[in-house]
């Protein structure tokens, strides 16, 4: 499903987050990434949706070289992959029912249908009976568990969440942890870069450990 | 196709909701696009009125036969016969000066200096209405009847109307390039608006994109907003010129009277108000979209 080859990506000024990084993610999979910080973690999310691009090699997505693709159909590509940022990236000036509804209104689903979506992503991460309030008054674990229902709201085959878990006491981490176990279970494939290993062990298929831009195990 | 209508919708909405949600911006906005599109507006609906009044006065060519102070009733006679019986006019009106002083001694303001005078100064008169109105028959006529005896002047009448066109043409070129100029200005200010409006909406911008948005999804309630700002300014451009049209439709008509035409200023034509509403939301538009590629190309 996911497969990187060779990859090597590095910034302006001459800094390499990756180097010849290849591994392959299968259908179905969820993969925890670790390792310390500056190992990469967050750089290879990003090549997934083409947040950034690799400076070397090809990462392949759905059978697509993200790597040369125009910059056109890169919207296309993200609305099949479900991303959670580690600042999270909500509107705080829009409600919840709103952040969420926000990537179907991209995808142009039809409002009513939208809406039934919507609240049935809120019900998942138990969000419902907070739609109408504004992420502002919102708890650190509500934002995180509001990020997951908009990134899962358009059915994405794939989820790349970056340090999910960051700035949570401990009983909110292990939530949002078992809530993408059970995404996983019903076929998305995970993939998140986590400092919480332990946290994420118990529904992980694989565990890709990354020091300085390369896999360590 | 669904989905690309439930976008515009969503887009024109939202535009729309940014615009009330801000009504003092929104006004000093559209009275600020409105004043800069009310001078070229109200141009043409003075210009498309004047031209109006100038068809009334002189629809037809004229030619202004005067006779001889001292001339006899029988000159005259014999010079009306002539113009009667030449194959090139088609109406000949005779102008007594008898008349021409009582009408003059009923005018407001001139009486009091025609009853000082010790004779009548006026001359009789021949309005003759020609058969061909090409510029060359006309001036051949002229110089014909200038030859006619005791006739002391002729005159075209068509020579002024010629002078008004021109002036016009010019006056109507120069209404372009204001509205060329202040067209500019419009896409300026819009252009600025929606920098300023980009500046707020950076963070949702850059959250929509990450999540799957083209440049076209973005784009949209911007140059929706562009549009709808220019049509409130275009709305105020018409109220504008209308007020105007009304407050002047009074004053105008009295000096019309004062000589001798009834006249009404009417309203801004509908094709020209179309154009006006139209034009408004174009370069609302124009400026949006050229605020966001240079935003979007970044």
């Amino acid at each position: 499903m996911i497969r990187f080859d060779r990859v090597g990506k590095r910034y302006p000024g001459g800094i390499a987050a990756l180097a010849e990084l290849t591994f392959a993610v299968e259908s179905g999979e969820m993969i925890v990434l670790s390792g310390h910080s500056g190992a990469g973690k967050s750089t290879l999310l990003k090549l997934i949706p083409a947040i950034e691009r690799p400076t070397q090699g090809a990462v392949v997505v759905n059978g697509q070289n993200v790597a040369a693709l125009k910059r056109a159909a890169v919207p296309y590509l993200r609305r099949n992959i479900g991303m959670i940022f580690q600042d999270q990236k909500l509107l705080f000036d829009r409600s919840v029912f709103d952040n969420v509804m926000l990537p179907l209104a991209i995808a142009g689903v039809a409002l009513r249908d939208a809406g039934r979506r919507v609240r049935a992503a809120l019900d998942k991460v138990g969000l419902l009976e907070r739609e109408r309030a504004m992420p502002v008054a919102l708890s650190g674990g509500e934002q995180q568990r509001l990020a997951i229902a908009r990134a899962v709201v358009a059915r994405p085959a794939i989820l790349v969440a970056d340090e999910p878990t960051a700035h949570l006491d401990d009983a909110t981490a292990a939530d949002i942890a078992a809530m993408f176990h059970a995404f996983n279970q019903v076929g998305v494939t995970v993939l998140v870069a986590t400092h919480h290993e332990a946290l994420f062990a118990p529904y992980m298929t694989r565990r890709v450990v990354l020091s300085r831009g390369r896999i360590a195990q | 196709m669904k989905g690309w209508l439930l976008h515009h919708r969503q887009a024109a909405a939202l535009a729309a909701r940014r615009l009330a949600a801000t009504p003092l911006n929104t006004l000093l906005g559209a009275l600020v696009l409105g004043i800069a599109l009310a001078l070229p507006a109200g141009g043409e609906m003075l210009l498309a009125n004047f031209q109006r009044l100038a068809q009334r006065v002189a629809a037809t060519p004229q030619i202004s036969v005067f006779m001889a102070l001292d001339a006899a009733k029988g000159d005259v006679a014999d010079v009306e016969s002539r113009l009667r019986r030449h194959a090139q006019t088609r109406e000949v009106r005779l102008v007594r000066r008898d008349d021409t002083l009582k009408r003059f001694k009923e005018s407001e303001g001139l009486a009091e200096v025609i009853e000082n005078l010790p004779r009548n100064p006026f001359p009789d008169a021949f309005v003759v209405v020609p058969r061909d109105e090409a510029p060359a028959a006309l001036e051949a006529m002229r110089d014909e009847f200038a030859k006619y005896p005791r006739v002391e002047h002729v005159q075209l009448d068509s020579a002024w109307v010629k002078k008004l066109d021109a002036l016009l043409r010019l006056t109507r070129l120069a209404v372009a390039l204001l509205a060329a100029v202040l067209g500019v200005a419009l896409v300026a200010v819009t252009f600025n608006t929606i920098r300023l409006q980009i500046l707020t909406q950076r963070d949702e911008m850059e959250v929509s994109r990450l999540l799957g948005a083209t440049d076209a999804y973005i784009r949209r309630p911007f140059l929706y907003f562009g549009a709808l700002q220019g049509l409130a300014g275009g709305l105020v451009a018409w109220l504008a010129v209308l007020g105007a049209t009304f407050l002047l439709r009074g004053p105008v008509g009295e000096v019309a009277r004062l000589y001798g035409i009834e006249f009404s200023m009417h309203i801004l034509p509908f094709p020209d108000t179309a154009l006006l509403f139209g034009l408004a939301a174009l370069l609302g538009w124009l400026g949006a979209w050229l605020s966001l590629s240079r935003h979007l190309a970044k």
